[in-house]
């Protein structure tokens, strides 16, 4: 195999949307075999660009040529006949459907009229064999997890025989564990010859992954390099223009006293999970996903019912039956997922806002306009959203902006406990250090957070301490007093291969 | 204070714009629908005609009011045309034993919002789909509309009965003061009041919605209670018009009132909606019935029509919520 075969080459690809250019003379190459990380801030145009090469958007000037043939790529379907294949950020399977027959979705194998079901099942259970994802063709998708549904969709690709896969975050919505094994794929697709460009914000799996690293920003190409010519602080100062010097802030609030006491929780989801928060720390959730942290922060919440197990705040005892009751004691939540429970995408930044503090300007019918832009003008302010104006759709803000509106509905609330669920999860590197910054003021303020993550390298630059939770049970509580806090032994924890003395049941 | 008042014609110039903005190409067809029936028949202008259509018009206006509400918390309430059979009855019923007409209005109302408050606690303590709920409902009102009435339909006498939609105040009739007044209380019920935020929030995100600490089984309860009891009034209505309470009135009315609903602009999705844009499509829908009866279009026609028509508003809207996105 030829290392050096450039199997694909874009070149002065140009594209404006209603005026606005987009990509401005961006070139990308991409040879046999290499994995390509494409890196930029949200709206720097990867996708943009990723698009045009998958043939869902039209390129206004430019070419583009495969194995040294130029091509047009008007449609998804030349795209895929060009062995071009795009997997996307969101999982597009359907769930009541078949492993096998959402691989071939839209482009059924047939036998005369009707479908070939057997030869569907048999090419699919040798691209899931291939991926090493041990389940059935005929599984169905709601069964699987979600790293095993990113296979799915990346067996898709190989059905298709696809010589270049485009993957969107992959790993947006699996944890560390799974990632792992999926560049354990990816490389093998590699070994086949398969080239694959990456699309992440994960600054560690890209160094870990990829042979070498595109980097976009304001819709131009910045930086190209191999990955052992380039650094994380050079990639991240190409990404954002400058450089970043204390990415997560250098104050580690310690907090002072107990403010919430958790004993022995116990539901659907959750064995025996004690822990006490204090006042003014941030208090780090560790965990693969499904370790049930984001069910704990739902049982606090009032959200998920508790069967048994006391919760105090303050030293008092408090029962939570519905988030009303949590937030009347001082205790919100940042969900996981902002546009499916964080945020309502249709309506304007005032009214998501100001949702959960009607009460302070809103008396009977009367409005007083006076305090409500007072409290939007306090919070856009102090969070820096980057806005057209106060009734703009969140919809169209990114996804930074989209969470720094969440945080800021919330502060306005007022909580003591702030349980934030993968509060940088889709959020670009600028955005993501002010969030960090923000948590830092945050708990030097004196408000106690809880901040559930699973990037380790967020969990151990930000908190105080860190629980690491395994399948509903805490494993272990590390604190950063006393040593500094180890990737490795996290791990250990959060697969469950060690649990503390004191967890042990 | 000068700075106040520029600031207030300011909003209004906004909330103009907005109005617009929204409702700008169904009130252009309104318009053109009313420029064109005018010259094509004679009869279209004349006071009598206009009586009509306002009949009509009343009555879907305050069921499509029942629908948008209901629409805008994400749920629909096909149980609607049902209340209006059931209302004229219950009416004629407490007027015939000799209770004052007010009395009887608002016991009449009272019962819809029970009603509406036990279909709204079943949907959300059960969790089952509203469209399944309400059509089941539709049956089950309907048919005691008819176990009351014994299948024939309650005269009554009562001179406020007759009045309720006869009467005129300085030229304009009393259903017409009605709708507005109810027109400005949801206006103030939906834009002013958390209640109303909230409404909107549990349509159109319900997830965020509980995230937010909103109570979203009250909401959808009290917001059926609102249709049922504005349907009643419908109800009441209609009953007025024929002076007698019919368990046949009504069937079908749902239709229109999702029409001239969505016509308005209300998502079928939920979290969207507005009075003024309801009202503007209730004037079409009404406006549309009058005219095909007036140039003599065939019914089974009018119903193809109506179809199409309805299906190219919410085609419209789609497109337009689509580029807007």
């Amino acid at each position: 195999m030829n290392e050096e075969k450039i199997i694909l080459k874009m070149e002065h690809i140009e594209k404006s949307f209603y005026g606005v250019n987009v990509l401005k003379d961006v070139s990308l190459f991409l040879k046999e075999g290499e994995i390509q990380a494409l890196m930029g801030e949200n709206g720097a145009g990867k996708s943009t660009l990723m698009k045009i090469l998958g043939g869902i958007y039209s390129k206004d000037s430019g070419t583009i040529a495969v194995n040294g043939r130029e091509v047009e790529i008007k449609t998804p379907l030349a795209a895929r006949e060009l062995r071009i294949c795009l997997v996307h950020q969101e999982i597009s399977l359907v769930p009541q459907l078949s492993i096998a027959d959402n691989i071939f979705l839209g482009s059924e194998l047939k036998r005369g009229l009707l479908e070939d079901k057997r030869a569907m099942k048999d090419k699919a259970k040798k691209a899931i064999e291939t991926l090493e994802l041990n389940v059935p063709a005929t599984t169905k998708v709601y069964k699987l997890s979600v790293a095993q549904q990113q296979l799915v969709e990346i067996a898709k690709a190989l059905v298709f025989d696809a010589k270049i896969i485009i993957l969107d975050e992959p790993t947006a919505a699996i944890s560390q564990k799974e990632a792992e094994s999926l560049f354990n794929y990816l490389k093998k697709l590699k070994d086949k010859g398969i080239s694959i460009i990456y699309i992440s914000h994960r600054m560690e799996e890209i160094f870990k992954v990829c042979d070498s690293i595109t980097v976009m920003r304001d819709g131009i190409v910045v930086a190209n390099k191999r990955t052992e010519e380039t650094d994380k602080s050079e990639v991240i100062a190409a990404m954002v223009g400058r450089s970043i010097t204390d990415f997560f802030g250098n104050n580690h609030p310690k907090g002072t006293e107990d403010i919430l006491e958790v004993k022995g929780l116990n539901n659907r989801y959750l064995n025996n999970v004690s822990f006490t928060l204090k006042k003014g720390e941030i208090l780090g959730f560790a965990g693969l996903v499904g370790a049930g942290r984001t069910e704990l922060a739902r049982a606090i919440f009032g959200l998920d019912k508790i069967e048994s197990g006391e919760i105090y705040l303050n030293g008092e005892r408090i029962k939570c039956s519905k988030p009303y009751d949590a937030m009347k004691c001082g205790i919100g939540l940042i969900p996981e997922d902002r546009k499916q429970s964080g945020l309502f995408l249709e309506k304007s930044i005032s009214y998501n806002l100001t949702l959960l503090v009607l009460k302070k300007f809103i008396r009977g019918i009367f409005v007083n306009d006076k305090r409500r832009n007072e409290i939007i003008k306090e919070y856009s302010e102090k969070l820096t959203i980057k806005m057209a104006g106060i009734g703009q759709h969140c919809a169209q803000l990114s996804g930074g902006n989209q969470q720094k509106v969440v945080i800021s509905k919330w502060l306005a609330y007022g909580p003591k406990v702030l349980i934030m669920d993968e509060p940088t999860r889709g959020v670009d590197v600028g955005a993501k250090a002010e969030i960090y910054h923000l948590i830092n003021n945050l708990a030097n303020e004196g408000y106690s957070i809880m901040m559930i993550s699973s990037e380790l390298p967020e969990i151990i630059n930000m908190s105080s301490r860190i629980v690491v939770m395994h399948e509903g049970r805490i494993t272990g509580i590390l604190d950063g007093k006393e040593t500094e806090f180890v990737q490795e032994e996290i791990m250990n924890y959060a697969i469950g291969g060690k649990v503390d003395e004191k967890y042990k049941s | 204070m000068k700075s106040t008042k520029v600031r207030n014609e300011h909003k209004i110039v906004e909330m103009l714009k907005d109005f617009v903005k929204t409702n700008g190409g169904i009130m252009i067809a309104l318009a053109a629908m009313f420029i064109f029936l005018s010259f094509a028949n004679q009869y279209f202008f004349t006071s009598n005609n206009m009586a009509n259509l306002f009949n009509y018009f009343t009555t879907n206006c305050v069921l499509a009011m029942c629908m948008m509400c209901v629409l805008i918390t994400g749920e629909i309430d096909l149980s609607i045309s049902s209340f209006v059979a059931l209302s004229g009855i219950v009416l004629c019923v407490f007027l015939n034993r000799g209770m004052p007409f007010g009395v009887s209005l608002l016991l009449t109302l009272l019962i819809g919002a029970l009603a509406g408050v036990l279909t709204g606690t079943v949907i959300a303590f059960s969790g089952m789909p509203s469209f399944i709920v309400t059509l089941a409902m539709q049956g089950v009102i309907r048919g005691s509309a008819y176990i009351i009435s014994a299948g024939e339909r309650i005269s009554s006498a009562d001179e406020w009965l007759f009045n309720l939609t006869s009467n005129r105040y300085m030229g304009v009739p009393l259903p017409t003061i009605i709708i507005l007044a109810i027109a400005v209380l949801l206006g103030l019920l939906l834009y002013r009041t958390s209640f109303g935020k909230h409404m909107y929030a549990a349509g159109g995100n319900r997830e965020a919605a509980i995230y937010s600490g909103i109570n979203v089984k009250r909401i959808v309860i009290v917001t059926f209670a609102i249709s049922g009891a504005l349907a009643c009034l419908a109800g009441s209505f209609v009953a007025s018009r024929v002076t007698s309470g019919q368990p046949s009135a009504g069937s079908g009315y749902e239709g229109d009132a999702v029409a001239a609903a969505v016509l308005g602009g209300t998502a079928f999705t939920g979290g969207r909606g507005t009075v003024s844009g309801v009202i503007i499509g209730a004037l079409v829908i009404g406006t549309l019935t009058n005219g095909m009866n007036l140039l003599e279009i065939n019914a089974y026609w009018q119903q193809i029509c109506k179809g199409l028509i309805i299906m190219l508003a919410v085609m419209i809207d789609t497109l337009k919520q689509r580029r807007s996105n």
